[in-house]
């Protein structure tokens, strides 16, 4: 038997007699025996604890972890070693969905944690759980848009929100029957006016625009809320979580929902996943929130504890006629996201802003004054940035003798520009040898 | 497990830190003097002030409120709550999966797409399904996903008339929820008296409207659908397609491939059938499998060789579009196929085997004491429909399935899935797993006849459960009528 089956010969015999069978193939005796199948699968081996490292050892060896120097939707900041020494606890990641509230309060209360701490984030009311991550939750967004508005069927998304963001709320809209119109940009924002005309132009039921967008802008969204409110419709921002301790947030902008990517918080880059989608938005559309919400309560006697709830809404009592289809969300990532933000605070996550910030205007002022990249907008950015390469530069080449030196970064976006971004993890020596490079090979 | 009654935010105090963030002296540009103040946030979010122990302590105190795979039995019905391998966590903390970011140039990733090839073809020759996308973020992701192919393919022939979907009555309710959001009405098929797929209920569905089938095999009640290939015939001739909802994949896995029965579509569970963690909730994995035909039709990012490089290639005209953001919980599919490789193709035909011998046990033990509507030979999970002898008398309440459940919390027990599927009223769902020992499977059934006799004897004792757990029954009621689901809410009621 396989190590994770405690199975003696003894103990299947003794089995089979209570139940009355002689052999384990007779338990599959109601499938057709043509479905039972014959012969070896074609798998590897079996292999030991140390076989299974060894693989994984080589498919490491064959992965390069370099220094990044590129955002675009993942951001690689610091994660406190609290974070993995806790929710490594198999009593947090082993437990399922804490549908028994009884012996789950520690699931449950971190989740009103995190529920709190993504409200004080973007200013919203409610959040729920967490979703799969920030593009999902923007798709799952849309969706409440569309339902709230009931007869509209637009929604109005900004030309500068992230590449993967606008690919998965399209695909969602799709399916779902949802026409979805691109707002145009104008000197790296989503413009004002083409938001206006493209409101009066067509059934809109709710617009999404970020608040870094792709080209790392900080875009001002002075307007948005009274255009949109006006033409009935949703403002949904999207926007970089570990920003909000220092730029306006969602409801100071006239938000009705808010969602994103909660990688910024903690969590490894791990190519991309797991990380989680944050949701939030004001009490009036709470009812329409996908997923799980946790909310406080008391037991019988009279001890504060949590529990599901509002669960009218969800896939499991409503079916067809749920919010949405989510089950499993991203639970352990909010683990994460709570324990970072407790370690943080406020003033920690201000500081990671403000050394990004620093990092990345220094990169951007010599980035600039090495002649091979030039300004592509004036706009104020935070960690991020777009510049335009210089006629010449070879980015595909650059991009390769970066690689070689340990370094990823001038991510190309198209039309000739890169981005950068720079974390409070990068030193001094690792942004000078990035422009060193530069300087002398692109 | 003991009462701890502290929120994070009740241990705040003003000017406490726990965080340290190297300071490269060099950086002397502040936010404050160069972005306009318009952008700038003016109301202060009130996060914790706290040190580094009194987060230690806090969560350490929460997780000793928790109940996991690693503290006890878990017999939860359509949850697949079998052990979670430790090599599987080590493999995914490894440094060089963890500091990736997805977008490096494919030359640094080799090893990275090189599983994602291996896994594919080890979840292909599992199930018989020819190519995977492991994009999908969890189980009800990856049904949706299966749908979007499914659409996208009928749509890639000109057929734009299939707007419908078959569910069974005893289906997930995610099954339904994924039909919705893929913009498809659900047509919902009765079972028979056997708590099968109704053939003769089916046939008058089937037509130029209906998209395909989703069916769980075995379905919820833990039962073969032995009727599929002629389901399967005819649905195929009615131009359908068949998914498999592959929650319930546990008891087939090294014994039965769905694509074997005929299904073009289908998803799994790393999270249930492959071994990795639940996390409280996530974050899972729902890799979609289909047969060759449907190929164009999968997502994007797709890992793709062309001689010895791998590259994450975009989708063609007819690819059923981005659903997440990269390429799924690459964590997860780390531990998953860590859990292939260990049990390789000797042991693959245990897992199924045996998982199915510990269900028939249990039900074939409590089978006195526990009312069992449909007999025969279950797969990896079965249904009681309460207790024989629930104790209603003159004047008493008989116990219910739900009183069932949180007298088993005092014993130590996980509950089992309650009240689902809907087709019976107090419906408990068992599902043990294969790496249950026959010891444990016998702890449970002695202490689930303790509680049948406590019943019969005095159902105010189930009434009054669970006693010793951190907290009593809470009241749901309140929790839903006046909802408190922030720290400032609750602030406020105090």
């Amino acid at each position: 038997m396989n190590q994770y089956i405690p199975h003696t010969e003894e103990d299947i015999r003794q089995m089979l007699d209570k139940i009355g069978m002689k052999s384990l193939d007779e338990l599959y005796s109601d499938v057709p025996s043509d479905f039972l199948y014959q012969g070896e699968y074609d798998l590897p081996d079996a292999k030991s604890e140390e076989e299974i490292r060894r693989y994984f050892k080589e498919m490491a060896s064959r992965t390069t972890p370099l220094v990044p120097f590129v955002g675009q939707g993942w951001y690689d900041h610091y994660t406190p070693s609290v974070i993995a020494a806790i929710a490594s606890r198999s009593e947090f990641f082993t437990a399922y969905t804490p549908y028994q509230p009884e012996i789950s309060q520690g699931t449950l209360r971190y989740i009103f944690e995190y529920q709190s701490m993504i409200c004080e984030l973007t200013g919203m009311e409610v959040s729920n759980a967490s979703m799969y991550d920030g593009p999902t939750a923007a798709a799952e967004a849309s969706r409440l848009a569309i339902t709230s508005a009931r007869k509209k069927d637009t929604m109005l998304i900004s030309s500068t929100l992230l590449p993967q963001v606008k690919k998965v709320v399209k695909t969602y809209a799709r399916y779902a029957g949802t026409v979805v119109v691109e707002i145009a940009e104008k000197d790296g924002q989503t413009s004002l006016e083409a938001l206006r005309e493209a409101l009066a132009a067509h059934a809109v039921a709710g617009v999404i625009v970020p608040t870094t967008n792709k080209y790392g802008i900080i875009e001002d969204h002075s307007g948005f809320a009274d255009a949109i409110h006006e033409a009935k419709a949703l403002l949904i921002e999207y926007c970089d979580p570990s920003t909000l301790a220092v730029l306006k947030s969602p409801a100071e902008n006239g938000a009705d929902v808010a969602v994103g990517d909660g990688q910024s918080l903690g969590i490894p880059l791990s190519f991309g996943g797991p990380s989680l989608g944050f949701m939030a938005c004001s009490k009036e559309h709470m009812r329409k929130l996908p997923g799980r919400i946790v909310g406080a309560t008391v037991d019988k006697e009279g001890r504060r504890c949590f529990v599901l709830t509002l669960q009218a809404r969800e896939q499991h009592i409503r079916r067809d006629k749920a919010t949405s289809n989510i089950c499993s969300n991203e639970s352990l990532m909010a683990l994460w996201v709570t324990i970072y933000l407790s370690i943080m605070g406020t003033e920690g996550l201000k500081e990671v802003n403000e050394k990004s910030f620093a990092g990345a205007h220094y990169l951007y002022d010599s980035l600039l004054a090495t002649g091979k990249f030039t300004k592509l907008y004036d706009k104020p950015f935070l960690k991020e940035f777009a510049v335009r390469a210089a006629q010449g530069v070879d980015i595909p080449k650059l991009q390769k003798k970066l690689v070689d030196n340990g370094l990823f970064a001038a991510q190309p976006i198209g039309d000739g520009i890169v981005t950068f971004c720079v974390t409070e993890k990068r030193t001094r020596a690792e942004i000078d040898k990035l422009i060193q490079i530069i300087r002398e090979e692109a | 497990m003991k009462y701890y009654d502290k929120l994070i935010f009740d241990l705040s105090k003003e000017g406490r830190k726990g965080y340290s963030l190297p300071d490269e002296h060099l950086f002397e540009r502040r936010m404050s003097d160069e972005v306009p103040s318009s952008l700038l946030r003016t109301t202060k979010p009130r996060l914790p002030q706290v040190s580094e122990v009194d987060v230690v302590r806090h969560y350490t105190n929460l997780s000793q409120m928790n109940f996991g795979v690693d503290t006890g039995f878990y017999p939860l019905g359509s949850c697949t709550m079998k052990y979670n391998p430790k090599i599987n966590e080590e493999v995914a903390a490894m440094p060089a999966f963890q500091n990736i970011h997805p977008l490096q140039p494919a030359e640094s990733l080799q090893g990275i797409y090189a599983i994602y090839e291996d896994m594919e073809k080890m979840l292909a020759a599992i199930t018989g399904m020819k190519y995977f996308t492991l994009n999908p973020c969890a189980g009800a992701h990856g049904e949706l996903t299966g749908l979007m192919i499914m659409r996208s393919y009928h749509q890639s022939r000109g057929d734009f008339a299939r707007t419908r979907v078959i569910v069974p009555d005893s289906a997930h309710g995610t099954n339904p929820a994924s039909a919705a959001v893929c913009g498809l009405d659900v047509v919902v098929v009765k079972s028979n008296a056997n708590g099968l797929v109704d053939v003769e209920d089916l046939k008058p569905l089937l037509g130029p409207d209906i998209a395909g089938i989703m069916m769980t095999n075995p379905n919820t009640l833990g039962l073969f659908e032995h009727e599929i290939k002629e389901i399967a015939a005819l649905v195929h001739e009615a131009g359908g397609l068949l998914y498999y909802d592959g929650a319930n994949m546990n008891p087939l896995m090294g014994v039965v491939r769905p694509g074997d029965m005929g299904f073009d579509i289908m998803h799994l569970n790393l999270h249930k059938t492959f071994s990795t963690p639940h996390g409280g909730g996530g974050p899972g994995s729902g890799p979609v499998g289909v047969a060759a035909f449907l190929k164009d039709c999968l997502p994007y990012p797709h890992v793709e060789r062309a001689d010895d490089k791998l590259t994450a290639e975009e989708g063609t005209a007819h690819s059923a579009g981005m659903i997440s953001g990269h390429m799924g919980n690459f964590g997860i599919i780390l531990r998953a196929c860590a859990y292939i490789l260990s049990l390789g193709k000797q042991h693959i035909g245990e897992v199924g085997r045996i998982a199915t011998l510990n269900a028939n046990y249990i039900k074939e033990s409590l089978r006195d004491v526990f009312k069992l509507p449909i007999p025969s030979v279950c797969k990896h999970e079965f249904v009681f429909d309460g207790l024989i002898n629930d104790g209603a008398r003159e004047g008493k309440e008989g116990a219910t399935t739900l009183d069932v459940a949180k007298r088993l919390l005092d014993f130590g027990f996980h509950a089992p899935t309650i009240y689902f599927p809907l087709l019976f009223h107090q419906a408990l769902m068992i599902e043990p797993t294969e790496t249950e020992s026959k010891e444990t499977l016998d702890a449970f059934i002695d202490v689930m006849h303790v509680i049948a006799a406590e019943a019969a004897d005095d159902p105010d004792i189930l009434h009054a459960a669970p006693r010793n757990t951190p907290i009593g029954r809470p009241d749901d009621t309140l929790a839903a009528k006046h909802p408190v689901i922030n720290y400032r809410d609750l602030l406020a009621e105090a």
